[in-house]
């Protein structure tokens, strides 16, 4: 029992390459020519290089009551699969791991031991893997030229942290200490106490950068969109103290990031 | 519902008088008769006949959200929070207001109960500000924790007018408040009205516009008010100094014990880091419930200013800071060269000394081959006139947890508003409910409960005590003297002033005689009615260890003056020429006269043993390392007594704590009192009615109150900025309270 294995193994792949391919053109692609480029791997020379291989598999257990129309075999496939739009004699890796414990191998399905062993002797392997090398040596490359060239940022990226203000220039952080409470690291140090009109104000805002994961929590509990990460990553330093930043450090931060900050929030206030 | 708190004392004191049992309140508790068994939960209770019923469901388990229900305060059932269901009830039933009946079925968790729990909540946060970031409540608030349980996430409620805004009150230093998150549980008012005696404050208005304040715009004038902060439910009472310092999650909680007074308040020390964030009350129900006094709370402030933190040598007119081993050099060649042999080297110890530097210090000058154990205090050399061999003749026998019993007591030179403030409390508590009457000889002074001025002088006492007409106010049935005779359980209390003052002996005399001759009264084995009410945490244990004076060493001339905490001395005891250590924690005014300065650790520091007034030993902790090179106490007089050359024989706090209990086994039974038997305690009150013949007779002139100013007696307070700023406007009365009001509406509105 012989199947066309290139015409199941095409439609095998194309799931997966779909979204491989949105990947590529969404991230990395400054022209229409590169993206073209990219997508050449649809060719029938691919489906060589991704073959088939191991067995299909069965569930063990009693046939369904529907069987007795068909083998038992395909119909215990059909049925563990998911219903409808699927071939019989295909399975998904979702629905193998789901009959995991209670399926064997079916090696009357899937390549033949011939084909197999044929594209074992024939070195198959190294010839669909020189394919793949001489695909890419014709594409542009991935590299971005970065400090010149900079990948797409999210509005929700967490870079370094900011302290903003309201746009009468008043602070906007009251020290109420809940991302300092909430910081996983333990990052944030304050204190606090009353100013001279009485409002609750920070006497000490420190961000330790070096202990910082950049997990976000701090602006998530800030009541006041006080303090936030901006998208800024590039702010490394030759010694290790200019990474514990201050108050003035994290205002000016602010200061410098607003209309980003504000863009950002805009951004991404449907979802919050 | 709040009239009851505001009557004047004279109304209820005309309605008592028609009553079998007198009462000041309207509303007193029944005495206890048996127990009741009720359901709650259909969990079988069993509790006291009068049981709130919410404390009968804390019994079976079953907590009830409350704000203005609290133990240790009248019933007001005004929140209605603590609604629960009661079988046969046709409605809830708010369960702090409502006595536990026998046989009843109660429920606290079914939907009728939460859903009238949820109601209240609703309103309530109508009305409260949404402001918990920048509340100092935040973290602690039992509203904050209740809407979490209770509260909804929206709001049914858009009033135009938005929610109710009201002015804020100026209470003084200490408390701050924001009163538009009040939600009039009146907790304030009943504890100002009831424990504190400060009968001003109560509530104006009905309803929503319901507020609490004074009405005349005043400070709220008691040594008790920081405690209306930890009782309010919501951050409408908080605390000025700790404004918006920490949040009660990042501080460190250490339980230990009170040294500002000698009655050993629990508290809790709140730190971060190294430094000491503020104090609170711990409850213990045997010493002071659960309140603390303002100088206990507020003091701590002291512990970050003046402080000794290196040691100092004295070079001509400065001070000059030296390691440790040169000061102790210093010590050495100063005790040589002063060439103090004997009774020449003398010890003072302050009001802040622990038992173990105590007990360190005088086997130290002992084994220098001195006696000269002096303590600081008038008369601090002389030998004490109650003597140290009788624990009863110097101790507060009656015990704190037992002054609410006495019918009737006689206050001698003492104040207790400023001596004990807790135990004041207790007074105006048994003032306030079981009708006790008191007198005094002494001082008058601004108290919070009635009492005759029966005599100012010591010969007074003797007058008084001896039944002699004497010039009180009181008139037939409240002549002071009568009620005297009448009392069942009377309790004298004399001031530690009267004891350290010259007419000491003189006075302990007549009433140790008053009160063998009714011994029937006041020595039984459940009641002491002659009390001795100490005011530094070190006396007792001083007393306890023995630190005192022979009567040879009195009148020897020092040359080498140890000073251990000793703040309060009087210069002209010190000899110009004597060499003086002193050893302490901040620079007061001790270490102005002192040739070397060793820094020593302050109570929040070390982990000491201090005996209260009433012979109680407990145990503090350290709360916060101590600054700087300052060491503890007793390991500074180890280390030197080595370098010395007399090292005295323990090598750590175990081998001194057995020391310690071979002198006085009371020192290391921590958190007892050791109740000494009838026999022993008649025999010292023999020894004080037989003083020496060269005693002199009481004298007319009048009893002084020893602490002028409550808030600035030791060193810690003295630095204290919160406690300045209480003795100017507590003690001095200057205060204005107008420019807060204009501070209040220059804050900004953000804030």
């Amino acid at each position: 029992m012989v199947r066309p294995t290139s015409l199941l193994s095409i439609a095998r792949t194309l799931p997966r390459t779909i979204p491989q391919r949105q990947r590529l053109s969404l991230s990395l692609s400054p022209s229409p020519l590169v993206t073209l480029g990219r997508t050449l791997h649809t060719s029938p020379f691919r489906s060589f290089a991704t073959p088939t291989t191991g067995p299909q598999r069965v569930t063990s257990g009693p046939p369904p009551p529907a069987s007795s129309e068909a083998t038992a075999n395909a119909n215990a496939v059909k049925d563990a699969s998911s219903p409808g739009s699927r071939s019989p004699g295909e399975t998904t890796p979702g629905s193998a791991s789901q009959l995991a414990d209670s399926s064997y191998p079916d090696y009357s399905k899937g390549p033949s031991a011939l084909d197999k062993a044929s594209q074992l002797f024939f070195f198959t392997e190294i010839l669909r893997g020189m394919w793949i090398v001489l695909e890419n040596f014709f594409r542009p490359p991935y590299t971005i030229m970065y400090p010149f060239e900079k990948g797409p940022l999210s509005p929700r990226f967490r870079g370094e942290h900011a302290l903003r203000r309201y746009p009468n220039g008043e602070e906007r952080c009251i020290a109420c200490k809940l991302c300092e409470a909430i910081c996983p690291a333990q990052a944030i140090t304050i204190e606090s106490e009353a100013r001279e009109d009485g409002s609750r104000r920070t006497t000490k805002y420190d961000i330790d950068m070096t202990k910082c994961i950049y997990c976000g929590f701090c602006q998530e509990a800030c009541p006041v969109d006080a303090i936030v990460e901006t998208q800024n990553a590039e702010y490394s330093t030759e010694t290790r103290e200019e990474l514990l930043y201050n108050k003035e450090k994290l205002l000016s931060n602010g200061d410098r990031a607003e209309a980003e900050i504000q863009a950002n929030l805009q951004a991404d206030h449907f979802y919050r | 519902m709040l009239r009851r708190f505001t009557a004047g004392r004279s109304i209820a004191r005309r309605l008592a008088q028609g009553q079998a049992q007198p009462a000041r309140l309207f509303s007193t508790s029944q005495p206890r008769k048996a127990d009741i068994t009720l359901t709650v939960d259909g969990k079988e209770v069993t509790v006291p006949q009068g049981t709130a019923l919410i404390q009968a469901c804390e019994a079976a388990g079953a907590a009830v959200p409350r704000f203005c229900y609290h133990d240790r305060l009248a019933i007001a059932g005004n929140c209605r929070m603590c609604l629960v269901e009661v079988e046969r009830s046709p409605k809830p039933v708010a369960s702090c207001a409502m006595p536990a009946m026998p046989g009843s079925k109660v429920f606290t968790n079914t939907p009728l109960v939460h859903k009238a729990r949820e109601g209240v909540m609703e309103f309530l946060l109508a009305n409260h500000p949404l402001d918990c970031p920048i509340c100092d409540q935040g973290g602690e608030c039992d509203l904050q924790d209740q809407s979490m349980r209770y509260g909804s996430d929206r709001t049914r409620f858009h009033e135009i007018t938005g929610k109710r805004a009201v002015e804020n009150k100026d209470l003084g230093p200490i408390v701050k408040t924001s009163m538009n998150r009040c939600i009039q549980c009146t907790r304030c008012v009943r504890f100002a009205n009831d424990v504190a005696g400060v009968e001003e404050l109560g509530t104006t208005g009905r309803g929503n516009d319901l507020q609490i304040g004074m009405y005349i715009e005043k400070t709220m004038d008691s040594e008790m008010s920081g405690n209306i902060i930890d009782l309010c439910p919501v951050g409408a009472l908080t605390s000025k100094p700790y404004a918006f310092q920490a949040r009660p999650w990042e501080l460190k909680k250490t339980e230990s014990i009170d040294v500002l007074d000698a009655v050993g308040s629990n508290i809790r020390v709140d730190s971060r880091g190294v430094q000491v964030m503020r104090i609170q009350p711990k409850i213990n129900d045997e010493i002071n419930e659960e309140w603390i006094n303002d100088k206990t709370r507020y003091a701590y402030d002291g512990l970050k200013y003046q402080r000794l933190t290196t040691p100092l040598v004295r070079e001509g007119d400065r001070f000059v800071p030296a390691s440790w081993e040169h000061a102790m050099d210093t010590i050495r060649h100063g005790l040589q060269s002063s060439g103090a042999k004997g009774d020449e080297i003398k010890a003072v110890a302050g009001h802040t000394a622990d038992t173990e530097s105590l007990v360190a210090l005088k086997d130290f000058i002992n084994r220098l081959g001195s006696e000269n154990l002096t303590l600081d205090q008038s008369l601090g050399d002389a030998p004490p006139v109650t003597g140290v061999d009788v624990r009863s003749n110097y101790l507060f026998n009656t015990g704190i947890e037992n002054v609410g019993e006495a019918d009737a007591v006689l206050l001698i030179g003492t104040n207790p508003r400023h001596e004990a403030a807790i135990i004041n409390t207790r007074f105006r508590k048994s003032y306030l409910q079981t009708g006790a009457e008191f007198g005094l000889i002494g001082e008058d002074f601004d108290s919070v409960f009635e009492y005759d001025h029966v005599g100012t002088s010591p010969s007074d006492v003797e007058a008084f005590l001896s039944g002699k007409a004497v010039k009180g106010k009181g008139k037939g049935e409240n002549d002071f003297a009568r009620i005297w005779k009448e009392a069942k359980k009377p309790l004298i209390v004399v001031g530690s002033a009267v004891v350290e003052g010259k007419d000491g002996a003189a006075v302990l005399k007549a009433i140790s005689k008053h009160v063998l001759a009714n011994e029937k009264k006041f020595v039984t084995p459940e009641w002491n009615g002659f009390s001795i009410l100490q005011r530094a945490a070190s006396r007792a244990a001083a007393y306890d260890a023995g630190f005192t004076p022979s009567p040879t060493s009195t009148n020897t001339t020092p040359k080498f003056v140890y000073l251990l905490n000793a703040d309060e001395i009087d210069p002209s005891t010190i000899p110009e020429n004597a060499f003086v250590v002193y050893q302490g924690h901040h620079g007061d005014l001790g270490a102005q006269f002192a040739d070397v300065c060793l820094p020593g650790a302050a109570y929040t520091e070390k982990s000491s043993t201090w005996v209260n007034t009433e012979g109680r030993s407990q145990l503090g902790r350290v709360a916060v390392v101590p600054p700087g090179a300052s060491r503890e106490d007793w390991k500074i007089i180890r280390a030197l007594s080595e370098i010395v050359g007399s090292p005295i024989p323990y090598d750590d706090i175990i081998q001194l704590r057995q020391r310690m209990w071979d002198i006085s086994p009371t020192l290391v039974r921590y958190d007892v009192i050791e109740k000494p038997s009838l026999e022993f305690i008649k025999l010292g009150l023999q020894l004080l009615s037989t003083p020496p013949s060269t005693t002199k007779a009481a004298s007319t002139t009048p009893f002084k109150k020893p602490i002028n100013d409550f808030y600035r007696t030791d060193a810690i307070s003295r630095a204290s900025v919160t406690m300045a700023a209480c003795s100017k406007a507590f003690t001095k009365k200057e205060y204005d309270i107008a420019s807060v009001d204009e501070a209040g509406s220059a804050q900004a509105s953000y804030a």
